[in-house]
């Protein structure tokens, strides 16, 4: 991903674009679905709560996770993975009251709630017996 | 240990990763496959007075995470993310990865297994090692006879 920055400099003259290059990732995820609501975790590590955006909208969810680049100029002695923004969406087929969705964001791990609306919870259909 | 449902798209982008570590990100790096199937993967890097390891580690916390310096040569990380215990659903999709994981990195230099310290910000350690001293770089001090 290409993200463009354009400083000004004092005199009010566009100093010049510094593009910087990080890679985007697609973070694991695990759901879980209750009668009550579809549950996500997901691994971010890196991601501050600040610099997470999560949308819904049209059926699908999107994360995006931001991760300020940590290694600037350096030299990996040993480099085994690389950084950078994470970044996915999934298909909700499920009607979701979106009003009461929530999220929390723990040590690099995301946990969402995307309760189901009323009218999409599984009914117990009592049978009258003749 | 760790059991992961195969992903295809996850996978690729793992290989692409790779293809990345090999030959584009880190081009100017000798291509060494260190240990490239241990968990956790390691990014280390030094300057002057130190070395530091970084690892992604979602969901574990500094408590849970054992740090040890064996001989100021060689680090060992051990740890354990235990998976949410719910009950009275089902999985849809379980590709985050759960157990114990211990890992053992050698270190290109020696350090000062006494000053060692640890931080850990959103799932993201960095294990801080200051250099011992024999190997810290030391400016020499040129003389020049005063004439």
């Amino acid at each position: 991903m290409t993200t463009t920055t354009m400083t000004k400099s004092q005199t009010g003259e566009v100093a010049g674009a510094e593009n910087t290059f990080q890679a985007t990732f697609m973070p694991r995820f695990d759901i879980w679905e209750t009668e009550e609501e579809l549950l996500l975790y997901g691994d971010l590590p890196g991601v501050s709560p600040d610099n997470l955006d999560i949308r819904f909208e049209n059926k699908e969810l999107t994360i995006h996770g931001r991760v300020e680049a940590r290694h600037e100029g350096i030299e990996f002695l040993y480099g085994e993975y690389g950084v950078g923004d994470f970044h996915r969406s999934f298909a909700i087929g499920e009607a979701i009251d979106t009003e009461r969705i929530s999220a929390e964001l723990h040590q690099g791990v995301l946990i969402l709630h995307l309760p189901k609306s009323e009218k999409a919870k599984p009914r117990r259909i009592t049978v009258k017996g003749a | 240990m760790f059991a992961t449902r195969w992903e295809p798209l996850a996978e690729m982008n793992r290989l692409r990763n790779e293809m990345d570590r090999l030959f584009g990100r880190w081009g100017r790096m000798e291509p060494r496959p260190l240990a490239s199937t241990g968990y956790p993967p390691l990014n280390l890097w030094e300057d002057d007075e130190h070395l530091y390891v970084e690892a992604e580690l979602p969901g574990f916390d500094l408590e849970g995470l054992e740090i040890y310096v064996t001989g100021g040569r060689q680090l060992s990380l051990r740890g354990e993310r235990r998976s949410p215990e719910l009950k009275g659903g089902t999985w849809h999709r379980q590709e985050r990865a759960f157990g114990s994981f211990s890992r053992t990195l050698e270190l290109p230099s020696s350090v000062d297994s006494d000053q060692v310290s640890a931080e850990f910000r959103h799932g993201v350690l960095t294990v801080t090692l200051p250099k011992s001293e024999e190997v810290k770089p030391r400016r020499i001090e040129v003389k020049a006879d005063s004439a």
